[in-house]
């Protein structure tokens, strides 16, 4: 292994420092002019980094369990986008401060006056809702730390053991993985609408959160591999892995999309296809469609050939593309709770997604200016080199 | 007995070939004993510009596309093109399906819409894009079956069938020189070079379909899977019950008995009153002619009517009253002729009167208030008031008809 260490341009941290800079002035002034308003674009920053953060620590897991080669040196991407979880832990304070203004079921009139809300009044109430929220962070700062450590650990010891340990520490983190984000998805945004629900919802938000953590290795990895920072061996062959799962991970979210629509539409029942109607009601209508196309249909025939998997100009688009299309989702489950009448796009939900790269790129930069950027010590790390695709 | 007949397989296996070899080179062949070599060789044979050749091996090998200089397959555009048929094909298929041919109405729901139909558009997309990939591949792009080929039965085959690799050069190549080739292949280790020829019959240009081998297999493989077939579906599983649990439910099938009830009837006489559509009753049921106030027709004159009038009328009163309202009916003879519809008398009748006696009847005429709707009584009255203009057609009506 002759893995040189080089540091991240000057300019990164630049842009890093100024998206964060204007969106934090942006999202502060926001706040101080319509502090409900800002409150949803804010919570609506908050799954889009907790997407990438945990999603990210994921991909960690999933390459451990299942012993995946190729992905070993662009493993320190997903740690390093791993490593905003303890700044989310920061950004939740906002949230739960707020949440009289964004949950209407923290309203102790509503209670009162709702019998379904009573129904689900032991789970939805403030009390385990914050205990939730701090039990998720408990399991994914803990996992965070152990795989980072033994992964550190070993770019000096070469430890194959600690690639062990780190296979049975994944097996566990990918069952808790499962059952944390899908509290998340439930709590954060399914409980905007207390009324509905939709047992396909913490799917949906792990179909689009593993899809964006895919997209974010994959821009991180290709930019940094074609320009000469992690091993010249690695070439076009070395991404075809990124497309595939981007590709794959597009269906998957569209399968289970279409799945929660088509059982809402087929069994018409009003408490579920409210949530829908909301959603078709003013220019709500286009963007509905626009996700359809932008989130599937679009990345779906581009993705399609091989051709476009292995060139690493298109993935690169395609990456960004994907992140784009992940926050509109996003903007798609959460606001038509706030705006009821039609999409509105401003600067404070410019300001907000600013804050929101700016945290990604700064994070990335201050792990990537300490730690190497190949686990050099990963005994599956040559394999990885040298992997070929036919 | 299946030791005999594995044994027997394994000796027709490997049974020298006894065809008959012309002195025609078909190409020179070379065995190597390992993956590295083959693919070394590949790539040596490549470099020198040949083309006409190809290599075998018992598994796939990673990194030969490359040595061989292959490019990717075109199988692709053959899978897309069929799967995007596919797609078409299923939203036509249900669109004519459930629109077109056998409309029902399920939950409410459109005759056709997407939702439902995605599922099954998704599913034959790809079962065509399957079914094109894997048949593209062998026919198009692999050029599948190849049954006569001089390669088939030699002792290169079995060898690169088992634990070998092989490479031909082909004669056809513009740059096939015998020697040159032998050279090039000990030179990149083989262990093996052999010179195959081609089989008289080859080169008799017989087309291989007709060989007495490969039609007997194909009548073979027709025979055993017919016997099966027949086997399978007329004794194993001939009493096997389909899935019938939508069949037998726990419901009272109309006609039969029921324990629930205390006279035992499975099905229930409708509540006192009730009343069907479009017969509802009529007020003057059964009053004599003299103590009716007509009633206007609430139908509209219209083609639609008219048309409705018109096919009730032809069923249920042209037979005694005949197509035209003469009276002049089908039953002639067997029933009292009954009078003309055109008689001054019904012309000056109110629509309602009409009713009264379609609905209540008249001498001999029976009432058709359970055969005919309401609705369709006083469509026939239009129809009835159409056939009488017909008749006393003035001027005006003759230019108006021009």
């Amino acid at each position: 292994m002759d893995y040189q260490k080089k540091p991240l341009p000057s300019k990164v941290g630049t842009i890093g420092y100024a998206l964060l800079g204007i969106g934090l002035i942006l999202t502060i002034i926001s706040f101080m002019t319509n502090i409900q308003r800002a409150l949803f674009d804010y919570l609506w920053m908050y799954m889009f980094l907790l997407s990438i953060g945990v999603g990210s620590l994921a991909l960690v897991a999933l390459e451990y369990l299942v012993g995946a080669t190729w992905s070993t040196p662009f493993r320190r991407i997903s740690e390093f986008l791993a490593s905003i979880i303890p700044v989310l832990l920061i950004l939740v304070i906002p949230l739960i401060l707020g949440m009289h203004d964004l949950f209407h079921w923290t309203h102790k009139d509503v209670l009162a006056n709702d019998p379904i809300l009573q129904q689900k009044e032991p789970y939805l109430n403030t009390n385990f809702f914050i205990i939730r929220v701090a039990v998720c962070f408990i399991v994914w700062l803990v996992f965070l730390f152990l795989f980072i450590r033994n992964s550190q650990k070993q770019d000096i010891t070469k430890d194959p053991a600690l690639t062990k340990q780190s296979i049975k520490l994944s097996a566990v983190f990918a069952i808790l993985f499962m059952i944390t984000l899908s509290v998340s998805a439930i709590d954060w945004m399914m409980s905007l609408e207390y009324h509905w629900y939709s047992t396909m919802f913490g799917v949906y938000y792990f179909a689009g959160t593993l899809l964006a953590s895919f997209a974010a290795a994959t821009f991180c990895a290709v930019n940094l591999n074609e320009n000469g920072y992690l091993d010249k061996r690695m070439g076009n062959n070395n991404y075809y892995s990124f497309g595939a799962l981007m590709f794959a991970f597009t269906i998957f979210w569209a399968y289970i999309g279409f799945s929660q629509y088509m059982l809402i539409w087929y069994a018409d029942l009003p408490e579920e296809t409210f949530w829908f109607i909301m959603r078709m009601k003013g220019s709500w209508a286009y963007f509905s469609i626009g996700l359809v196309f932008i989130h599937f249909i679009i990345p779906f025939l581009i993705l399609l050939p091989r051709s476009s998997k292995v060139n690493p100009k298109l993935l690169v688009i395609m990456a960004c593309w994907i992140l784009m299309a992940h926050a509109y989702d996003l903007y798609w489950l959460i606001m038509p709770t706030y705006f009821t009448e039609g999409f509105v796009f401003g600067w404070s939900e410019l300001g907000v997604m600013m804050f929101a790269v700016g945290i990604i790129i700064t994070v990335f930069r201050i792990r990537a200016s300490k730690t190497n950027l190949v686990p050099v010590g990963d005994p599956k790390l040559n394999q990885g080199l040298n992997f070929h695709l036919n | 007995m299946i030791k005999k007949l594995t044994d027997y397989i394994k000796v027709l296996d490997t049974k020298d070939d006894t065809t008959p070899r012309s002195k025609q080179l078909f190409g020179l062949s070379a065995l190597y004993n390992t993956p590295n070599e083959i693919i070394e060789a590949a790539a040596v044979v490549a470099g020198k510009g040949y083309e006409k050749f190809d290599v075998y091996s018992p598994y796939p090998l990673h990194g030969m596309d490359d040595a061989m200089g292959m490019k990717s397959s075109k199988v692709g555009y053959v899978s897309f093109t069929l799967g995007i048929t596919g797609t078409f094909l299923a939203l036509l298929m249900i669109w004519w399906m459930s629109s077109i041919d056998y409309p029902n109405i399920i939950g409410g729901k459109p005759f056709f819409s997407l939702p439902p139909s995605i599922p099954i558009t998704f599913e034959v997309t790809i079962l065509l894009t399957g079914i094109a990939t894997v048949l593209g591949m062998l026919i198009l792009f692999n050029k599948l079956p190849k049954i006569n080929s001089p390669l088939n039965d030699t002792v290169f085959m079995r060898n690169v069938t088992s634990d070998k690799f092989g490479i031909v050069i082909k004669t056809e190549d513009d740059k096939f020189v015998e020697n040159d080739v032998k050279n090039l292949y000990l030179s990149t280790g083989a262990y093996d070079v052999q010179p195959i020829y081609f089989r008289e019959s080859n080169l008799e240009k017989k087309t291989p379909l007709f060989d007495k081998k490969f039609i007997g297999a194909l009548i073979g493989t027709a025979i055993i899977t017919a016997i099966f077939t027949y086997l399978t579906l007329n004794i194993v599983l001939y009493d096997v019950v389909p899935f019938d649990w939508m069949w037998n439910q726990d419901r009272i099938d109309s006609q039969s008995k029921s324990d629930f009830f205390q006279n035992k009837a499975g099905m229930r006489p409708p509540v006192k009153g009730t009343v069907a559509r479009g017969f509802l009753p009529y007020e003057y049921q059964g009053m004599p002619d003299s103590s009716v106030k007509s009633l206007a027709n609430p139908l509209a004159m219209n083609k639609k009517v008219l048309e409705r009038g018109q096919d009730r009328f032809n069923i249920y009163c042209s037979p005694c009253h005949g197509y035209f309202g003469e009276g002049d009916g089908r039953l002639k003879g067997q029933f009292p002729k009954p009078p003309s519809l055109h008689s001054e008398k019904l012309i000056g009748w109110q629509d309602g009167n009409i009713y009264h006696v379609i609905t209540n009847g008249q001498n001999v005429m029976p009432s058709y208030a359970e055969q005919v709707s309401s609705d369709d009584r006083w469509a026939i009255i239009h129809y009835v008031r159409a056939l009488q203009r017909s008749k006393n057609a003035s001027d005006e009506d003759m230019t108006k008809a021009k």
